[in-house]
């Protein structure tokens, strides 16, 4: 009989750098995606060709090319970066351009009398935005974020493969060492399915969080 | 490190063998998630509620967890219950058993659209439950899901370097075995990025076609 506990505690800690992953990609994912969305929507030509051309390149190519890009070809060009530094680098800026288009979708959906009441208020273009566009945008991007955080999470599962040792390099080890292969991937599979529950309990309790008090308002 | 032509021009032969793999499995996955995808969203519907539930739950956890720990799964686990699988079937069938938990959703999504008063009629007419469905229903149903569709297998396309990981020698796989032995980075993988990033470009271009042709739907 195997020793299971032991590499338990192995698949745990391999569980902390996934779950590490998944928040540090997600923090730098949500900072592009506004960068980009909002450059999206920029009056400058410049900043709109800027941000299509990061959205198009991120969501072109794979999460898995990125990787092996920011790990094997950086370096050569002088960025010499670790596997966590690379994993978080790769899966921000590619989730980042999917939800850069949620966050320019979400903008682009609130009304033009919401407009026009910031200019009849004398806001600012970017009082307006801070004060009336975002804040309504934002639960309009909540439940689509959720999603997106979801594929974060398990986009991270390919960061094993540049050595960095979350659930499922160490599913791997545990294959390697044991020789049990259903033990190892079923409890990975299951570890992976209930963050992603848990992910889509938070945002749908931020959502309603959020949207207490909007009864009526919005449509 | 600078670019270097020749290299490029030496490793050309052996990428294309690679590329042909990797369309290979794309086209396979893409018929295979389609047909998976209708199982799923018929099952969903099933008046069974045991058989819908449960397929709603399996649905859900393969959408929940990683493709690359469910390509493990198939890979790895199934030979112990003797399931022996070569690599690239282990590969089509991860792609198609994820992708199509997705394409169940359009399917689902695209089988709702069809406007209640298409089932009255169906039933005013006396027409069977099959009747309804091969004449009535998917021809309606089918269209407006056409981009929805070819969005999710452009999706796949670019997920097919995971297949990698458990020895298909596609694109992703020939690039590293070439990276490795001359070890040179830099031409094989920005190589695999620019392919992938210009079959998604053409796709875009593809897509808005889609769209415009078939994204209406007539009311």
């Amino acid at each position: 009989m195997t020793q299971w506990s032991g590499y338990f505690g192995l698949i745990l800690q391999g569980a902390l750098v996934t779950i590490e992953l998944t928040l540090m990609g997600s923090v730098l994912a949500l900072i592009m995606a506004f960068l980009a969305g909002m450059g999206r929507l920029s009056r400058f030509f410049v900043l709109r060709a800027l941000a299509t051309a990061y959205i198009e390149f991120f969501r072109g190519t794979s999460i898995f090319v990125q990787l092996f890009f920011a790990y094997f070809v950086l370096p050569l060009v002088g960025f010499e970066l670790t596997p966590l530094q690379a994993g978080v680098l790769a899966l921000g800026l590619n989730v980042g351009a999917y939800a850069a288009e949620v966050v320019r979708g979400a903008v682009q959906s609130i009304g033009r009398e919401q407009h026009e009441a910031c200019i009849a208020l004398n806001l600012g273009r970017w009082q307006g935005m801070r004060h009336v566009i975002l804040p309504q945008a934002f639960l309009v991007m909540l439940p689509t974020f959720g999603n997106n955080a979801i594929e974060l999470l398990k986009a991270t599962s390919v960061v094993s493969l540049i050595s960095l040792a979350d659930l499922t390099f160490q599913a791997q080890v545990v294959r390697a060492q044991t020789g049990n292969t259903m033990v190892p991937f079923t409890t990975i599979l299951v570890i992976y399915f209930i963050l992603a529950l848990l992910i889509s309990w938070g945002v749908r309790s931020l959502e309603r969080r959020m949207a207490r008090g909007l009864d009526g308002v919005r449509v | 490190m600078d670019w270097d032509w020749d290299f490029v021009r030496q490793i050309l032969p052996t990428l294309i063998q690679g590329v042909k793999i990797t369309i290979l499995a794309t086209l396979l996955g893409s018929v295979l998630a389609a047909i998976v995808g209708l199982g799923i969203a018929l099952a969903r519907r099933s008046p069974n509620k045991a058989v819908s539930r449960s397929v709603g739950w399996v649905a859900e956890f393969i959408r929940g967890t990683p493709l690359l720990v469910q390509l493990y799964f198939i890979f790895y686990v199934l030979p112990d219950i003797g399931i022996l699988l070569p690599p690239l079937v282990a590969g089509v069938i991860g792609l198609g058993l994820h992708y199509g938990t997705y394409t169940a959703e359009v399917y689902r999504a695209g089988i709702d659209n069809v406007p209640r008063g298409q089932w009255e009629a169906a039933k005013a007419c006396n027409l069977s439950a099959r009747q309804t469905w091969s004449h009535i229903i998917i021809p309606q149903a089918i269209p407006p899901m056409i981009p929805a569709l070819a969005n999710y297998f452009i999706a796949m396309f670019k997920e097919t370097p995971l297949l990698s990981a458990i020895t298909v020698l596609e694109l992703m796989n020939q690039a590293k075995s070439v990276a490795n032995t001359y070890y040179r980075y830099l031409e094989p993988i920005t190589l695999v990025g620019a392919f992938f990033l210009a079959i998604s470009l053409i796709s875009v271009v593809l897509l808005r076609w889609l769209e415009r042709r078939y994204g209406k739907i007539e009311r």
